[in-house]
This record gives C-alpha cells, structure tokens and sequence, in this order.
C-alpha cells in the first residue's frame, strides 16, 4: 500500500495517528471543540475490534482510559479546557502510577466556559502544573494538521515507551482546519508496544534503576497480580509513608523524563544561525509567526524561527542557543505571556524577551508579528 | 477418609487481634475472653462450631476448625507465620 | 476450600482499620463467596477508591487497582470494557460511592455493566475523622454536623434499583452468613450488581453519637434492620424506622459490555474489508 493523501481536519488527523499507532481504547465526554475526535473513534474503533465508550463526565473518562490501559490496551480520550481542568487529578494518578494514556486537549478560550469556538493556548501551562504535586508529564504541540497525525502517533511511543501520560496540546484553530495530509504507508509504521515482563514469578511491578528508569507493566488479568495504588509506594507496589520511598519514587520519575531529554524534545526551526531576532512560538500562532520571519528575511531582516513541537518538558537548551546570536526573542502565543516565563527563564536575561499575547479569540495576522519583529531591529 | 468431628479448636493469630472484642460479645456460648488484650478460646469444648467469631472478626484473627482424629492440630498451628510486620504507616 | 487468608497478601496485614471496624468482616465475607464459587484469583481485578473501605483491596491477592476519590467504578468500566472476560469487582464506601462517586454509580446501574459493587456503608466518612456522609441518618452526629445532620440520607439500595443495577441487595457485618450468600449471587449476575453492607464505625460514628464501640454498633445496626421477607408478613407500623435487609431487587436486562460486543461484531462483519492501517490490535488482545 502507497502512502495516503487525504484532505482532512486537525481532529481527524488526530484520531487518524491514534488509530495508526494502534489504539483500542477511547472513552471521553462531548466537548467543544474536540468533538469530532470522540465522533470518530466511536465510528472507526468498533470496526477493528477496539471500544469506544462515552462516559458520564471528563473524569469518568480518564479513569475509564487508566483502567482499560492497566489491562494493555491503548488508550486515549480528547477534551477541551473545561473538561482538562476536571481530567486533572486522574493525570496526576497515572503519571504516579506509571500508566500510559494519550490526552489530546483541543484548546479553547478561557477561563471558564470562555469562548467554546475560539481557538487558544492558555492551557500550556496547565499540561505541566495543572495536576497538584510535582510530576512527570510530557506535552506536544503539533503545529499543523500533518502534525496532528504525527504527534499523536508519536504520542503514544513515548506514553508507552516512558509510561507517562502524554497531552497532545492542538487549539480550535488546528483541530478544524482542514489541510492536505500525507500519511506515509501503514506498513512503515513503528506501531507502539509496551515492554511487559516474562513471568509473574519474583514479578515487582515499580522496580527500575532507580536513576529514570522504566519499570516494566504487567496487563490485568495475566496472573501478576500487582497493587497499583496512588498512595506512594515501593518496589513491589505496598503502599509506603516512608520518607525514604517518597523520595526514591518522585525522583526516579523526574528522572525519567529529565534523563531522556534528549530524545524526547522536537522542534522546528528556520533561519537560526545567524539571527538577530529571534521567534519562539508553539501550534497555530506560529503559523503566522513562520510567514512575519519569512517576510523579514526577505526584506533582508535577520530573523529566525524556532517553532516548539515538544513543549514539556520545554527544551532549555534549543532556547539558550538563540542567545548566542539573538539579542531579542518574540513569543507570539494565544494566552498572556506563559511560553515567555518558559523563555526568559531560560535565557535568563541574555536576550531581550517581548511577549506577544493575544488573548481574544483571535488568531495572529502575520502583519500583526512582523510589526512587532521590525521593531525588535 | 472417615473422619469424626470431636468438637471444634481455634486458630488464633495474635498479631492480627486487636482486642475488639466482636467475637467474645457475640459468641453464643459465651467461650472466647480477652488475655493480655487479645482473643482467647478460655473453653474450646464447648464450642458448637458456628463461626460467628470467625466470621465477624474484622481482623482474620480467629479461626474454628473441627478436631478430626487424623489431624495434627499443633502443626495447623505452628504451620502459621506470625513473624510477619504490620503495615508501618497509616494514611 | 482455601484458606481465606490464601486470598490474602498476608505480609501486608494487619491492616489500618481500626479495632472493631467492620470493613475486615465485610472483605471476609467477600472473599468466602469467592472462595465458594470458585472463581480465578487470576481472573479477578478489584477496585477501590479512596477511603477507609478502599483500602481492602491492598491487602487481597488479585490484581488491584485503588484509585482516586469516588472514581472507582469509571476506572472499573474502563478495566471491563478493555477486557469483559475478567471478574470486576469495586469495594467502596458510602462517601466514595453515593457522594463524589455518585454519578459514576447511577451510570454504571444505567448501563448494566458486569460489575460487582460493594459499597461498605458505615454512615460516616472515617478517614478524615468523622464529617458526615450522604447516608449519616437525620440527626445524628459527624464532626461537621455538631448540631445533628440537618440532610437526609440516601438509600443505596433504592438509587441503584432505580438508576438500573439488575442485583441489589443489603445486608450487614452482624448478619455475616447473609452478606456473603447476598455477595455470592451477585458475583453471579451479570449485570450492575449492588451489595450495600452496613458497617460499623466505632472509632467516629460510634463514639460521636454516644452509641458506643464495635459490639454496641453491631447491636444498634442489627436492632434497626429487618430481613425483607420477615417484614413482608409484619403489620406497616412494625416495619416502620427498619432498614430492610435481604435480596432487594432482582432483573433482566441485556449487559452492557456483551451489547458492545454484539454490535462490535456486526459491524466488523460489515467493515470487513476495513484497511485503516496496520493495527497491530492482536498484540494486546483478548
């Protein structure tokens, strides 16, 4: 089979790249403007054997994935900001818990109901911190409807490869509009398969080098008979109080993503090297962000774009390379400044940071980013 | 196997007992007491064998099982580990 | 027979209820009636929420799941759904299950999903000290109602019949040889089944409300009930103020997961020559 084109919406493409990466489990709660993902994966699952279920809320949702990814079936749910806010406890259980699952959060304007049809990227933040206590979590941003195959794709290897849960981070913008698609030929595709232990004798569900390492995942239902609890717990999963065990288990699981960095993060970028001016932006805003640098250089500016595809963890070291040339980054984003504290945070006062936050349902004009770049010369 | 029933013994697990006192308030032959805290069958030939005791206890401290001539009770016994730790937290 | 304690993780017992709570007795009768049907420890998954009852699973040797607060029975369909052959059962509390589990409860009943509920109700939150719960009876005491509980109580039994669930029955840590009988068919519907066990709460309930300890709760809870079919031939004004105990409610209904199931297969008898990509779906399945 050649590769398939298609035209299709960023949801689509989302659910095309969940489907693509094997998944067979989906249970979520209508919600603009995510929608179409939950419409989908109810019409296409039952066709390959998978399940779909809507659940009586958000929450019911991210639980019901947890649940049927503890007995080893992919499993993903979409939402928006409202129903984000309320997936938020259940986050914090399956990255304590180790539990791979996929969340895509179409992201609309808040807070609060806000503008349910009105694209937005205050969520970005909320990926990280939105649960309470430290944890390990990673983000993605796809940047266009292509990406929205891809990174949901991609999605899923890393969920299950670092057993954590992965948000796909779209807006209503991407998540509706429709572009051409080319999805390569399923044949190619690495699907995701979660590393499982042999045998259940001397099986210790949390035991891993204790430096960032993956313990392996037993499935429900195969004779392991593991405790999975969101109490902090040792080795063998007993519920622990000790200081020592608390410590050992949140380090181990900051470690997990900090340690692999390095694959982990994934960016775009154009006319860096030599830049004076430099673009940090993420999803939709740096579509208009791309065509001001663009523009710039062709009108003989010293512009560079660095778009973030992996947003969390936020990749330091792309952004303090900027400094070596740049001595002012532009963060265009649709929220008040949350990749800007990302930014001067990392470059920590090297660079002059302007945030450039548009927070009224907009979308960024191309002209609106580039009047701001020209001044930044 | 023939096996006669020869009246009832109890397996008490002292570890687990935390002196609730269920089993004694209840026990229709009035046959259990607390010593030193803990569950102790003062006259297990009068047991009737009902497992009330057994069955209410919240702990998995008691136990009723038939005398059977074959049986080696003591080994029942002494099979059982209580060298066990508590849980050492509470939450 | 095992031994019940072979269901157990006995290395991690004691457990942390108090002395005289009624949460052991209930997860004794369950693992009885499990013993009794001769069910798979492998085939088994429970599931808890958050709470004093919750944590009876962690001490049971199956694959266990304790969740977060009230979300027990969503994770619960999620783990049934995924895998409809595997034995699901939720153990939960008043609080977990009829206050912030509430909706997934009536849902679960609505849907008709094969999961066996036991809700341990001890009229009280206990983990956090005594507040009351949506089923601390008119008027007594909790830690946050000084005064007398001003709300009224939840009948368990009655929501869940009325939302759906095709088994519901109560019974209570006194009546021990009916609560595991109760627990024993509704391990065998198949369907939502309800199996509320009053339980006793010395530590708070008891001691807020002047009642006394375990074995006084024990005779309160067994003076204020009445088993169903007893009452039936008792004059009303007898049967007035009694919690009835017994098989409650009984009925067919098709079960959710093997609806899904059918239509799935319908569908994919349609779809046959569906070509969405190299799935891989047989990795993981059933």
């Amino acid at each position: 089979m050649p590769e398939i084109v298609k035209l299709m919406q960023g949801n689509e493409a989302c659910t095309m790249g969940a489907l693509a990466a094997g998944l067979e489990f989906y249970a979520g709660y209508p919600i603009t403007p995510s929608t179409e993902i939950a419409e989908m994966c109810s019409e296409e699952l039952p066709k390959v054997g998978g399940r779909f279920i809507q659940m009586e809320d958000e929450i019911g949702s991210i639980a019901a994935c947890i649940g049927a990814s503890l007995t080893g079936k992919k499993s993903m749910t979409a939402t928006s900001g409202p129903g984000f806010s309320l997936m938020q406890e259940s986050i914090g259980y399956a990255s304590l818990c180790e539990i791979p699952v996929v969340i895509i959060n179409v992201q609309r304007m808040g807070p609060s109901t806000g503008m349910p049809t009105s694209p937005a990227q205050q969520d970005l933040m909320q990926a990280r911190w939105g649960t309470h206590g430290d944890h390990a979590i990673i983000a993605l941003a796809p940047g266009n409807v292509k990406e929205c195959f891809e990174l949901t794709f991609k999605a899923f290897l890393l969920s299950e490869k670092y057993r954590v849960p992965v948000i796909v981070l779209t807006d209503e913008v991407i998540g509706h509009m429709r572009e051409k698609v080319v999805m390569p030929d399923p044949r190619t595709y690495k699907i995701p398969v979660r590393a499982m232990p042999v045998t259940p004798a001397g099986y210790k569900p949390y035991e891993a080098d204790p430096d960032g390492g993956v313990p392996l995942m037993a499935p429900f239902g195969k004779g392991y008979r593991w405790h999975c609890t969101g109490l902090f717990h040792d080795e063998k999963g007993a519920p622990s109080g000790k200081a020592s065990v608390a410590e050992a288990l949140l380090h181990r699981l900051e470690r997990k993503i900090e340690k692999n960095k390095a694959e982990l993060v994934d960016y775009f970028a154009e006319s860096l090297d030599d830049c004076d001016v430099a673009v940090v932006s993420f999803g939709s805003s740096a579509m208009a962000a791309l065509s001001a640098v663009r523009k710039a250089r062709a009108q003989g500016l010293k512009a560079g774009m660095l778009r973030i595809k992996t947003v969390w963890p936020f990749p330091d070291e792309a952004v303090r390379e900027l400094t070596k040339t740049a001595h002012t980054i532009i963060v265009p984003e649709m929220n008040q400044g949350q990749m800007a504290l990302e930014v001067e945070r990392v470059v920590h006062g090297k660079a002059k940071v302007v945030k450039l936050g548009k927070v009224n349902g907009d979308l960024f004009r191309p002209e609106e980013v580039f009047e701001v770049l020209k001044e930044a010369f | 196997m023939a096996e006669q029933k020869k009246g009832y013994f109890h397996i008490i697990r002292e570890k687990y007992c935390k002196g609730c006192g269920i089993c004694i308030a209840f026990c229709p032959k009035q046959l259990l007491v607390l010593k030193n805290g803990k569950v102790f069958p003062e006259r297990p030939e009068i047991c009737i064998g009902c497992h009330m005791c057994e069955y209410r206890c919240p702990d998995f401290a008691i136990e009723v099982k038939p005398i059977v001539e074959e049986t080696n009770n003591s080994a029942d016994v002494e099979g059982l580990d209580y060298s066990l730790p508590p849980e050492a937290h509470h939450a | 027979m095992a031994e019940v304690l072979d269901y157990f993780r006995k290395e991690r017992l004691p457990s942390i209820w108090c002395p005289g709570c009624g949460h052991g007795t209930v997860t004794g009768a369950l693992i009885r009636a499990i013993d009794k049907l001769g069910l798979d420890k492998n085939n088994i998954v429970m599931v808890s929420g958050i709470g004093c009852s919750s944590r009876a699973v962690g001490y049971l040797d199956f694959d266990t799941l304790h969740t977060t607060h009230g979300r027990a029975i969503a994770f619960a369909t999620g783990v049934k759904l995924a895998k409809p052959n595997l034995k699901v059962i939720v153990m939960t509390g008043d609080g977990d299950c009829a206050a912030i589990g509430g909706n997934h409860f009536i849902h679960a009943a609505r849907r008709n999903i094969d999961i066996t509920t036991i809700v341990m109700n001890n009229n009280i939150y206990g983990m956090t000290s005594g507040q009351y719960s949506p089923t601390t009876p008119h008027g007594m005491l909790g830690t946050t109602a000084p005064y007398g509980n001003v709300e009224y109580a939840f009948d368990l039994c009655e929501l869940a019949k009325a939302a759906g669930a095709t088994y519901v029955a109560r019974a209570t840590s006194y009546h021990v040889t009916l609560l595991e009988e109760l627990i024993e068919k509704a391990l065998q519907n198949k369907g939502f089944s309800v199996v509320e066990a009053m339980t006793q709460c010395p530590t708070y309930f008891g001691r807020k409300n002047k009642i006394g300890g375990a074995v006084e709760l024990l005779n309160w809870i067994k003076d204020g009930t009445i088993n169903v079919k007893a009452a039936a031939a008792l004059p009303p004004e007898k049967r007035e103020g009694k919690i009835l105990i017994g098989e409650l409610h009984r009925s067919e209904r098709p079960e959710y997961t093997a609806s899904y199931l059918e239509m799935t297969s319908k569908v994919q008898r349609t779809y046959n020559d569906y070509k969405g990509g190299n799935r891989g779906c047989e990795l993981n399945s059933d």
